[in-house]
């Protein structure tokens, strides 16, 4: 009964916005992105590469992988969903945007 | 699927019917199926555990997936069928909209649904299934686990596909995402449901689709036919999101003791590797399902709120009891299958 697209949404702009509502394609090269879930994981998508301390590529066994950032994980890098168990906590808001490095 | 065996008047009904012409289909067998159906539905203790009509229902449903073993594939839009499911379904919705435990709602909003889905999955306290497998379960019992899995898992995935075009813009784009991931991203051999058919051939157990739906009990077709009904009606598809998160959001850590019970009971990676790839592929899934999925759903539809809660809730209420009976039977000495399957000989 409803028509979702015709209706206003509150949600703020996200990268799929910017890349494809904003931009339709222009055969630029896809960046890597990191989103950071709140309370959980990095997520990472696009063409990246994880290397180990002696720089061997770790194969990706996905196309989206998480990065734990609580510590816990038995599979890092990767996330295995321990910091539910522990009750990691992230904050709130999204740090300030820094300077660029020179 | 080959063909089950009857479990009562009304999936022995639907049998005798699929086994006619959906042409010219006998309106004898089609007026007494409606009468039995109906009467099975005001005669059933539970529905929910309902051997009968939790068959015939799968049986209907298993027509929209693989087919069943010398059945008219025409049978899956006919109206006989079609009547049969509606009426087994509105009970059974009913029943599940009574039962499961909604929270109180939150505002619709990415961060305010993703917080109260972890909050709903990690306040479930039901019996624990993996913990059971990861410290205590006999052989026998693990591949009781496994038999027992196997009626949704070697269809894995399948039941949320349906609701892919049934959204639209970031909920779309987030379940593509998750379901993807599911089908090994276009690998054959990385499709979950292969990578589970590859356990159960590493144990001995038969891989092909339904082969031990005759052993289940009726809470595990309750299970799937859960996930079919909620992933086949539009009306539904807050449901169809909301449970996948639920699952989602818990499978990683389960996953991680099943692997291990297996591991303690002697098995090698090639019958681990199901488990141990959930691990990490569902603790990428839950973040993605609870935000992009769930949250973006409601805050695009916020009409559909309240059935992303439901959705999520009736998974917890089924897949809950479905553990229980499990554990009961395990820790009573008795066989969790409604046929043991001890006598089995290993391949």
């Amino acid at each position: 009964m409803t028509e979702p697209d015709a209706q206003p949404t509150a949600r703020p702009a996200t990268r799929f916005d910017d890349q494809w509502d904003d931009e339709p394609d222009t055969g630029a090269i896809e960046p890597v992105s990191i989103t950071a879930y709140p309370n959980g994981p990095l997520l990472v998508r696009g063409p990246f590469e994880i290397l180990t301390p002696t720089g061997e590529v770790i194969p990706p066994r996905r196309k989206t992988v998480a990065l734990c950032r609580c510590g816990v994980s038995s599979l890092k890098p990767f996330c295995d969903g321990s910091h539910k168990a522990i009750g990691f906590r992230t904050e709130q808001e999204p740090p300030a945007p820094q300077p660029p490095l020179s | 699927m080959r063909l089950p065996t009857s479990r009562g008047p009304v999936s022995g009904g639907l049998l005798e019917l699929l086994n006619t012409s959906p042409a010219a289909p006998d309106t004898g067998l089609a007026s007494a199926l409606r009468e039995r159906t109906a009467a099975a539905l005001a005669d059933t203790a539970d529905i929910v555990k309902d051997d009968d009509l939790q068959t015939a229902l799968f049986l209907a449903y298993e027509l929209r997936y693989s087919g069943l073993h010398g059945v008219d594939d025409d049978w899956e839009w006919h109206p006989e069928v079609l009547a049969l499911c509606a009426a087994i379904e509105a009970a059974f919705e009913q029943a599940l909209r009574e039962r499961a435990s909604v929270p109180d709602l939150p505002a619709p909003g990415v961060e305010s649904v993703a917080a109260a889905l972890f909050e709903l999955t990690g306040s479930d306290t039901g019996p624990s299934v993996s913990r059971y497998l990861a410290k205590k379960a006999t052989d026998e019992q693990a591949r009781e686990f496994l038999i027992l899995r196997s009626i949704y898992q070697l269809k894995e995935a399948d039941p949320h596909t349906w609701a892919i075009p049934r959204l639209r813009r970031h909920a779309k784009a987030a379940l593509v995402e998750i379901q993807a991931d599911e089908y090994g991203g276009g690998r054959f051999d990385r499709i979950h449901a292969e990578l589970f058919a590859r356990t159960l051939r590493g144990v001995g157990l038969d891989a092909t689709n339904g082969h031990y739906v005759d052993v289940v009990p009726a809470i595990t077709l309750a299970s799937s036919n859960m996930m079919t009904m909620f992933g086949t009606h539009r009306r539904l598809r807050g449901a169809i999101a909301g449970h996948l998160a639920a699952f989602e959001m818990t499978s990683s850590l389960p996953n991680r003791l099943y692997g291990n019970g297996f591991r303690r009971l002697g098995y090698d990676a090639d019958v681990t590797f199901y488990f141990d790839e959930h691990v990490e592929a569902d603790a990428v899934h839950e973040q993605i399902a609870a935000r992009d999925l769930a949250g973006s759903l409601a805050t695009d539809e916020p009409e559909l709120l309240e059935d992303v809660f439901f959705g999520a809730a009736a998974g917890l209420y089924v897949d809950g009891l479905a553990g229980a009976q499990q554990i009961e039977a395990w820790t009573a000495g008795a066989s969790a299958l409604r046929v043991p399957q001890s006598a089995a000989v290993p391949a």
